[in-house]
């Protein structure tokens, strides 16, 4: 074995930690992600704190404060019954938010493993999902969604559970095929000549290997969902009024656009920022989940 | 040859981005190519040999690399002409045709399109005087009945032909250099001997030059008039092809010439023989040790085959029925004892994979019987099969697919293992250092991720894995195929040693003749998923019966310069397919025993 010496270079040897701290380490080195999570993170907490903010109440209406521009006394201004558009705004960060993530993570949770099952198995099975798959994104989205609320019933979990699930066709989708991809490495054929389990096999070698673009994929859902909250809020199945949800909000803004247009900008750029720092962190999230990348 | 040189390049030199600064990956390369010169720059990958020369063809982004020297060809410095020149240049003065014939070429475009294009881009011809010299060129790279493939699409066409093709679409715009990067690295052997005499063929008619870029010392020995060796970005030698091949000076030279295999060093002996080992520092052969481990008893073969045949249907039309089936193996019957290796040869699509597959029923095998370690395999039940692998164990061709990048090197060892409820977790990690350590690497691998290991080390890995079950037999699926010659050597002693210590039976797949003479006791030559020929490997190589045989050994290049071979017959067959329509009956084959267990096909 001489020659090794002066033919191999091993790549530098990197830090050793746990999978865990290395994909943190990673992530913080990641000037965007960082960015994004900060941004993610503030919101968060600015939803949990709502109730103990000192905030006037997002649902007081005041007739001598109707549609007032932005203030000492109204920050974001008033909307056009008087309501205070921080507070609102504040408020509606919880329906947005959990809107966004609650049905993000139905759609992940239910369409990632039929992709997987599906892409994986193949055969009958998969004929059966692919065709179902595709019968439910020859549908519009939002029309989708909007049935499938109204089939459940105007509330804000219903909203969810109607966007997750209008959604979820996506994932199965994007799951199988990067299932396709994937299944032929010679690494999982290698899993079966070691004689492991299915199971396994799909835990350990095909759903680390397609994770990094369903990652990216849900952060941009969460983005459409925040939206088509909005939408059903619009038509009345989603957050109920007088609640606030940043869709319900901007949907009311825009009849006053020429007249009072901060209505329509702070809710605007909340969802703006959120959707731009679930973005950086899911793309971020997405490398540091790589062992490959340093 | 005292004329001017063609293309005279002086201290090139490339660097590359690397952490805010320069790495410099080329330096002070330097070279002449008169005209009608073949030079070979040889070296290993990493070597900096292609990067070299896709610098000469400005090819390198710029901004995500810093060349500096000259390059004078005609007059002009290649590296510093304005961009709208250079273009000129590609095409129309240097060709380069590349490793990869599959994805050369677009797609989408007949051939004759692809070519003509060039020839009214560059020759400024008009469009049926550039089809009629797309013809004359696609007959000149001998490809049969040329006027009727013009409007052939580049996926109509096998590996061979298309890198034929990409030879016509360098040829058309007449270069006087020609650059080949690894252009049959890619192919079969035969095809491979068949692409170096056109090249050198069209070279004669043609009179250009040709710059060569490889790795394989043979194709150098075949090819080259003079030769650059290249090693970590500086040209460490230069001269003469045949005084390299004799008398080459410096110790890295030597290595690479002594770690390649060459056909014919094993005559006369029968067990496999470890490779030679080179000093790197003096260059100082040791002549490897033969195996001198037994093989188990003839009558009870640790596996055995019987009239195994695997066959993929082929679906068409609307109801997707069934048209055709691809016959991948045929009937094919061997037996492989404890402690013995098994050698499957053949080009590429000939069964040798499927083969190999079948016996451990990574694929479904369609009839035949496989009695391994004692189980019935294609009878068993899934548990009992999960029991079966451990008996056998398989190792893959590209170390680079065949780790899952998202375990640990000690996890990936240490699975089968722990799925198999072999022993505890501290058992495993025990275990995992031990074959970490018999593989020739550390315990400190095992918290690292498999890129961050070479070729040859993640070869090992997946060696260090197969092994962690206690396999009897073991699959190589062109193991060492995918790696650098002196890793290659290393590799291949690695397995025997292995075999020695723990009695292993391999099946060797291989398209590499001259190391399957090292590695096996007996050999089974596959043609178009049938065994045309199996028996004692001294028999197979010293005394080969089948037509099919004499031409794989014939189209092994040899390494020797002064022995280059007389010009091959051009034979432009096409690799017939294994396809047959349904309903298709094999044919009824005959073997006769030319010596004891040297069994040939005859027709």
């Amino acid at each position: 074995m001489t020659i090794t010496a002066t033919t191999e270079v091993p790549p530098a040897a990197l830090l050793r930690d746990t999978p865990f701290r290395r994909s943190w380490r990673k992530l913080a080195a990641n000037r965007a992600a960082l960015v994004g999570l900060v941004i993610v993170a503030f919101f968060a907490l600015v939803a949990l704190l709502a109730p103990i903010l000192p905030l006037p109440d997002p649902m007081a209406t005041s007739w001598s404060a109707i549609r007032k521009a932005p203030s000492a006394a109204h920050w974001l201004g008033t909307d056009e019954i008087g309501r205070d558009i921080l507070s609102r705004l504040v408020w509606g960060t919880r329906a947005s938010l959990s809107a966004g993530i609650v049905s993000v993570l139905i759609a992940v949770v239910i369409g990632v493993p039929i992709g997987l099952v599906s892409g994986y198995f193949g055969g009958w099975l998969d004929q059966i999902v692919s065709r179902m798959t595709e019968a439910f994104l020859a549908m519009p989205f939002l029309i989708l969604a909007i049935a499938l609320a109204a089939f459940l019933g105007p509330s804000l979990g219903n909203a969810m559970i109607a966007i997750g699930l209008s959604a979820m066709p996506v994932f199965v989708r994007l799951t199988r095929g990067q299932v396709l991809a994937v299944k032929t490495e010679d690494y999982v054929e290698g899993a079966r000549s070691v004689g492991l389990r299915h199971p396994r096999i799909l835990w350990r070698y095909i759903f680390p290997n397609v994770l990094p673009p369903i990652v990216v994929q849900a952060t941009l859902t969460i983005a459409t969902a925040i939206i088509a909250e909005a939408s059903l809020s619009f038509l009345g199945l989603g957050q109920q009024p007088p609640s606030p949800s940043w869709g319900s909000m901007l949907n009311t803004a825009k009849n006053f656009l020429g007249q009072a247009p901060w209505m329509a900008l702070s809710p605007g750029a909340a969802i703006f920022t959120v959707v731009i720092a679930f973005n950086l962190l899911g793309d971020g999230l997405a490398d540091a989940l790589d062992p490959r990348e340093t | 040859m005292t004329s001017e040189p063609i293309l005279s390049v002086r201290d090139l030199g490339v660097a590359f981005p690397d952490r805010g600064g320069w790495k410099s990956v080329v330096r002070n390369v330097s070279f002449d190519i008169a005209p009608c010169e073949t030079v070979a720059i040889v070296g290993e990958s990493g070597s900096g040999k292609s990067v070299t020369s896709l610098a000469l063809m400005r090819l390198l982004q710029e901004g995500a690399s810093r060349t500096e020297g000259t390059a004078i060809m005609g007059g002009r410095d290649l590296l510093t002409i304005p961009e709208r020149e250079m273009r000129d240049v590609r095409g129309n003065e240097i060709a380069m045709i590349f490793q990869e014939p599959m994805t050369s070429l677009n797609p989408v475009f007949t051939i004759g399109r692809q070519i003509s294009e060039v020839l009214i881009r560059h020759r400024g011809m008009d469009k049926a005087a550039a089809r009629a010299e797309t013809v004359r060129t696609l007959e000149k790279v001998r490809i049969p009945n040329a006027a009727a493939r013009f409007h052939a699409y580049p996926h109509e066409f096998s590996g061979g032909m298309r890198q034929r093709v990409m030879i016509a679409m360098a040829l058309a715009s007449r270069p006087k250099l020609l650059i080949a990067d690894e252009p049959t690295t890619a192919l079969d052997v035969t095809i491979q001997g068949e692409i170096l005499d056109l090249i050198k063929t069209l070279q004669d008619e043609e009179g250009m030059s040709v710059l060569f870029i490889t790795h394989d010392m043979g194709v150098v020995a075949e090819i080259a008039d003079r030769t650059l060796v290249m090693f970590r970005g500086e040209v460490v030698e230069e001269g003469p092809t045949g005084t390299i091949f004799q008398s080459g000076k410096q110790p890295y030279t030597r290595a690479l010439l002594a770690s390649v295999p060459r056909l014919g060093s094993m005559n006369g002996e029968a067990a496999p023989r470890r490779f030679s080992v080179v000093d790197a520092a003096s260059g100082i052969a040791a002549e490897g040790r033969p195996l001198s481990s037994a093989i188990g008893p003839a009558g009870s073969p640790i596996l055995s085959v019987r009239n195994l045949t695997t066959r993929f249907p082929i679906r068409s039309g609307f109801f997707s029925r069934q048209t055709g089936a691809i016959h991948a193996v045929e009937n094919v019957s061997f037996d492989l004892r404890a402690g013995e290796t098994l050698a499957i040869v053949g080009e590429s699509g000939c069964g040798k994979s499927t083969t190999g597959r079948s016996v451990i029923r990574l694929v479904e095998p369609t009839a035949g019987t496989i009695q391994l370690d004692g189980y019935d395999v294609r009878a068993l039940p899934p548990a009992d099969l999960r029991r079966m692998r451990l008996s056998a164990q398989m190792i893959f061709q590209d170390p680079y697919a065949s780790l899952n990048p998202r375990m640990s090197v000690g996890e990936t060892v240490a699975e089968p293992f722990l799925a198999h409820q072999l022993g505890t977790k501290a058992a495993a990690r025990a275990m995992t250092a031990d074959l970490l350590a018999r593989v020739g690497l550390g315990a400190e691998a095992m918290d690292r991720y498999p890129h961050e290991f070479s070729g040859g080390q993640r070869q090992r890995i997946a060696i260090a894995r197969a092994l962690s079950l206690k396999p009897k037999v073991i699959v190589a699926d062109e193991a060492v195929s995918a790696l650098d010659v002196s890793i290659k050597v290393q590799v291949c002693n690695l397995l025997l040693d292995l075999q020695e210590e723990m009695g292993l039976a391999y099946l060797f797949i291989s398209h590499d003749m001259a190391v399957v003479e090292r590695m096996s006791h007996r050999v089974a030559v596959m043609y178009l998923g049938e065994i045309v020929e199996i028996g004692p490997r001294e028999a197979i190589f010293e005394n080969p019966q089948h037509a099919y045989t004499r031409k794989l050994m014939a189209a092994v290049p040899i390494l020797d310069p002064t022995r280059r071979q007389m010009k091959r017959l051009t034979n432009t067959d096409e690799l017939k397919s294994p396809y047959r329509p349904i309903g298709y009956q094999a044919p009824k084959r005959n073997y006769i025993e030319v010596s004891p267990g040297h069994l040939v096909q005859c027709d």
